[in-house]
C-alpha cells in the first residue's frame, strides 16, 4: 500500500462484497472492542488515507486508443479454454481506471474459456485492506488481489493462502528471478502472480536540467554539490509532502539500501536487526547532510503539492514513485524524467530499488481450484498483462516478455530501471509490518524532520516500539 | 395480570433488555476483557493469550502517541467550554434581539454544522495548505521560507484544528441556546425592564438561570463531542505529528491490517474512564436534585 491515489474524489466506488454471517461472528470480538470508542469510524472514506493498489486515477495518461481484443484466444493462457465454473475474484481495484484495466483483463480469459465465469467483487482499497483479517478468515473469494512482501508471506504462514507452484510451473519463464522470489512465502513455496510494479526513483525536469547545466549525479558527493548549486540558483533542491506520513519511507529505504545494502535493509524491516542500531543512525546521519536542500514544511504537505512544486519548476527533483507522472500531463509529462538515487557506499552502488509489485493471491478456501489455477496462469502471461497495462498505464507490467511497444518513455525507463537493478525491494510499509511502518517509523520520520538533532532518541523510542509490536 | 400482559410486558422489557446487553453491555465488557490480552485478530478465541496489564504498562511507558493524546483531549475539551460554547451562547443572544436580517446570519452560521465533520476537515485543508491555500496566500506567507505550515508543524496543528472544531461547534451551541431563548418567558424580561434591570442584568440575572436545562443539554453535548472527536484529525493527517487523539490510537491499533486488538482495548478502557468521570458527576448531580424536590 505504499502509494498513491489520494485524490479527494476516490471515493468508494464498486459493489461491497454482502457480510456474510460467518465473517461477522468472527469478527464480532473485534467489533466489540470498538463499540465502547465514542468516535463514528470514517476510517474507511477518508480522502487523505493514501489507498493501496495501483496509483489509479491517471486518467489524464489514459490511452485514447480503446484496449486491444484479447489475443489470440488464450494461445498461452493456462487451461486453455477448458476452465469452467465459476470463479470468485476479490478486487480491491476500485478506482476507475485500474478497474476497467482489471475487467478487461479477465474478459480475455472468459472469451478463451467460454465454460467460465468470473465474478469480481470490487471492494474500495482502503476498506479491503483494513478488512483483510477478516475477509481471510470468513468466506474469502477463489482469489483475491493483494501486494508482494511481508503481509503477502504473513498470510502464507498463516495458513490463509493457497500454495500455487503448479501456477509457477507453467508461467515461471514470464518473470525475471527477482519477481520468483518476490513471490515466494517463508517457505519457499509460491503464493503470489505478480502484476506489475513501478519504480521509485528521483523525479526532474529535462528542461531545468538543460537550462541550469546539472549534470545527473551517480555519487552522493556529486548529489550534495548539485542540491547546493541548485540552492544557489534559487530552487528548492528536493520536493517533500510528508503529511500522509509514507512518501519519505521511500528516501528512508533508498538510503539505508545505498548505505547498508539490501540485505542490512531487508533484516530490518524482518526486526532482525535493531532501529537504534548504528547503521541506522548512520542513515538518519546521511539524510541529515542533505536535509538543509528539503522542501521546508513537508510534515504539512501532501505529495500532490509536493509534485507540483517539481511540476511548477519551483523544486528540482522529487523522489517519489513513478505514480509522480499523475501530476503532469502533455509537453510537462515530455519534459519529466528521473535517475536513479545516486550511490553511496560503492560496495552497494545502484543495485537495489523500491518497486512494489502488484498481483494475485488465492485463498485457502478456494472453491473452484482448478479453474482458479487456469486464472491464475492466464493472468502470468504476458498477453494478459498487456492487456491490463493497455487500459492502466501508470505502471509496468510484472513480466518480462510482456509487449512493452505502447508504453510512453517513463514506462520504457522505469522497465529498464527495475531490470537493471538486482534487489527489488517493496518499500517500507509492505516490506515490513504495514501498521509499523505507517504509523511508527512514519511518526518517527515526521519527528525527524521536526527536530533533526534528537535522531538518536528518536531511534531509541522507534526500537523500544518496534519490540513491543513485533513480539506480539 | 392476565398471561397475555405478562407476555406483552416480558416482550417490551425483554426485547430491550436483550438489546442493551448485546450492544452496549458485551462490547463493553468484552473490550475490557480484551485489554488484559494479546489477539492480532487472527484464529479466533484460542489465538488469545492473557497477558495482565502489560497493555496499560506499555501505552504508559511504551507508546510516544498516548500520552499526548490524553493531553489534547483534555484540551479539546477545555477549548468547547471556554471557547466554542461561550462563543455560540453570543450568537444566539445576538440573534434573538431580532436584528435586521437574522434569519440569513442565522443561516449562514448554522451551514457548518449541516456539513459533515469529514467535510468540514477537507474545506479546512484547502484553506491552511502550505503553498496553495487560501490562507498563507492572503498573508503573502506562501513562499518557500516565509510559509507558515499550519498543519505540519506539530506546535501549530492542534490549534488550526481547534479552529475548525470550534467553526462547527459554536453554531451547534448556537441552534440549542437559540432554542431555549425562544422559550423564555417573554413577561419575565418585561418584568426585569419595569424593575429597572439593563440588558446584561437582564441576561445574567433572569434569563439565563431560567436556561438551566439548556446548560446542562449544551454541557453534556460539550463533553460528548470532545471526547468523540476523531474525524477532523483523521481527515487532516491521520491524528500524527501533533494531532494524537485517544480515539484516533485505538481506531489504529484495532481497525487495520495487522490488528493489535489487545492493545486497542486497552486504550478503548482508558477513554471509557475518562467518558466515566463527566457522566457519572452529572448522574450524581441529576439524582440529588430529584431527590431534594
Amino acid at each position: 500500500m505504499s502509494d498513491s491515489g489520494t485524490s479527494p474524489s476516490s471515493g468508494t466506488s464498486g459493489a461491497q462484497t454482502p457480510l456474510h454471517r460467518r465473517s461477522v461472528l468472527k469478527g464480532m470480538a473485534a467489533a466489540a472492542s470498538l463499540a465502547v470508542v465514542p468516535g463514528g469510524l470514517v476510517a474507511a472514506c477518508s480522502s487523505n488515507k493514501k489507498t493501496g493498489g495501483s496509483p489509479s486515477s491517471s486518467s489524464s495518461q489514459a490511452p485514447s486508443s480503446a484496449a486491444p481484443a484479447p489475443s489470440g484466444g488464450g494461445s498461452s493462457s493456462g487451461g486453455g479454454g477448458t476452465a469452467s465454473g465459476t470463479i470468485t475474484f476479490g478486487s480491491n481495484y476500485s478506482d476507475a481506471v485500474p478497474k476497467a484495466a482489471f475487467a478487461s483483463m479477465i474478459g480475455g480469459f472468459t472469451k478463451a474459456n467460454p465454460n467460465a465465469k468470473v465474478t469480481i467483487n470490487t471492494v474500495d482499497h482502503n476498506t479491503f485492506q483494513n478488512n483483510i483479517n477478516n475477509y481471510l478468515q470468513g468466506t474469502p473469494d477463489d482469489l483475491f488481489t493483494w501486494f508482494a512482501g511481508f503481509r503477502m508471506r504473513f498470510f502464507a504462514s498463516q495458513g490463509l493462502a493457497t500454495p500455487i507452484d503448479d501456477v509457477w510451473e507453467k508461467i515461471g519463464g514470464n518473470f525475471s528471478d527477482a519477481f520468483k522470489n518476490a513471490s515466494k512465502g517463508s517457505d519457499g513455496h509460491y503464493y503470489f502472480v505478480p502484476l506489475y510494479n513501478y519504480p521509485w526513483a528521483v523525479f526532474y525536469r529535462k528542461s531545468v536540467f538543460a537550462a541550469k547545466g546539472y549534470q545527473i549525479p551517480k555519487t552522493w558527493d556529486d548529489f550534495v554539490t548539485l542540491q547546493k548549486k541548485m540552492k544557489t540558483d534559487g530552487l528548492v533542491p528536493m520536493a517533500m509532502g510528508q503529511k500522509d506520513g509514507w512518501p519519505a519511507l521511500g528516501t528512508f529505504d533508498i538510503i539505508n539500501m545505498r548505505l547498508n545494502g539490501f540485505q542490512f535493509h531487508m533484516d530490518l524491516m524482518a526486526h532482525k536487526v535493531a532501529w537504534d542500531d548504528p547503521k541506522v543512525l548512520n542513515v538518519f546521519k546521511q539524510w541529515t547532510e542533505i536535509l538543509p536542500y528539503q522542501q521546508p514544511g513537508a510534515n504539512g504537505r501532501i505529495w500532490q503539492d509536493a509534485a507540483k512544486s517539481l511540476l511548477s519548476k519551483q523544486c528540482g527533483m522529487y523522489l517519489l514513485g513513478s505514480f509522480v507522472a499523475q501530476q503532469f500531463t502533455g509537453a510537462d509529462l515530455d519534459d519529466l524524467d528521473f535517475f536513479a538515487y545516486p550511490s553511496i557506499d560503492p560496495a552497494n552502488a545502484q543495485d537495489s530499488i523500491d518497486a512494489p509489485i502488484d498481483g494475485f493471491m488465492m485463498s485457502k478456501k478456494v472453491k473452484n481450484k482448478s479453474a482458479a489455477t487456469a486464472l491464475l496462469e492466464y493472468i502470468g502471461t504476458p498477453e494478459a498483462e498487456a492487456l491490463y497495462g493497455a487500459t492502466d498505464p501508470s505502471d509496468v507490467a510484472a513480466a518480462t516478455n510482456a509487449d512493452t511497444s505502447k508504453y510512453n518513455a517513463i514506462q520504457q525507463k522505469s522497465v529498464e530501471i527495475i531490470k537493471g537493478s538486482k534487489n527489488i525491494a517493496q518499500f517500507l510499509d509492505r516490506d515490513t509490518n504495514p501498521d509499523f511502518a505507517d504509523n511508527t517509523v512514519a511518526n518517527m520520520i515526521q519527528s525527524f524532520f521536526n527536530n533533526p538533532g534528537d535522531v538518536a532518541s528518536q531511534l531509541k523510542s522507534l526500537e523500544s516500539q518496534a519490540k513491543q509490536v513485533f513480539t506480539s | 395480570m392476565s398471561g397475555r400482559d405478562i407476555a406483552v410486558l416480558s416482550a417490551m422489557i425483554g426485547i430491550p433488555l436483550l438489546g442493551v446487553l448485546f450492544f452496549i453491555w458485551f462490547p463493553a465488557v468484552a473490550t475490557v476483557f480484551l485489554s488484559f490480552t494479546k489477539w492480532n485478530g487472527i484464529g479466533g478465541i484460542k489465538a488469545i493469550h492473557a497477558d495482565g496489564v502489560q497493555n496499560y504498562v506499555q501505552a504508559a511507558t511504551n507508546y510516544p502517541p498516548f500520552w499526548p493524546a490524553v493531553r489534547h483531549n483534555v484540551l479539546w475539551l477545555v477549548v468547547f467550554i471556554v471557547f466554542a460554547s461561550p462563543l455560540g451562547m453570543l450568537f444566539a443572544v445576538v440573534l434573538d434581539r431580532q436584528i435586521r436580517g437574522s434569519r440569513i446570519y442565522q443561516s449562514l452560521l448554522f451551514l457548518p454544522v449541516m456539513l459533515s465533520l469529514a467535510l468540514i476537515g477537507i474545506i479546512w485543508e484547502l484553506i491552511y495548505s502550505p503553498n496553495y491555500g487560501l490562507l498563507n496566500n492572503v498573508i503573502g506567507r506562501n513562499g518557500t521560507h516565509n510559509l507558515i505550515d499550519w498543519l505540519g508543524n506539530p506546535h501549530l496543528n492542534l490549534w488550526a484544528v481547534l479552529v475548525e472544531a470550534c467553526w462547527r461547534q459554536a453554531p451547534y451551541v448556537m441552534v440549542l441556546y437559540l432554542a431555549g431563548l425562544k422559550a423564555v418567558d417573554p413577561t419575565l424580561r418585561e418584568a426585569a425592564l419595569v424593575d429597572g434591570a439593563n440588558p446584561w442584568q437582564t441576561f445574567w440575572r433572569v434569563v439565563f438561570p431560567v436556561l438551566r436545562p439548556i446548560n446542562v443539554v449544551v454541557l453534556v453535548i460539550t463533553v460528548i463531542e470532545s471526547l468523540r472527536a476523531f474525524d477532523l484529525v483523521y481527515i487532516t493527517n491521520g491524528g500524527n505529528n501533533g494531532l494524537e487523539l485517544l480515539s484516533v490510537l485505538i481506531t489504529r491499533n484495532i481497525v487495520g491490517q495487522v490488528s493489535r486488538i489487545g492493545f486497542g482495548s486497552a486504550l478503548g478502557v482508558v477513554l471509557l474512564v475518562i467518558s466515566l468521570v463527566p457522566i457519572v458527576t452529572f448522574l450524581v448531580f441529576q439524582l440529588r436534585q430529584e431527590k431534594r424536590r
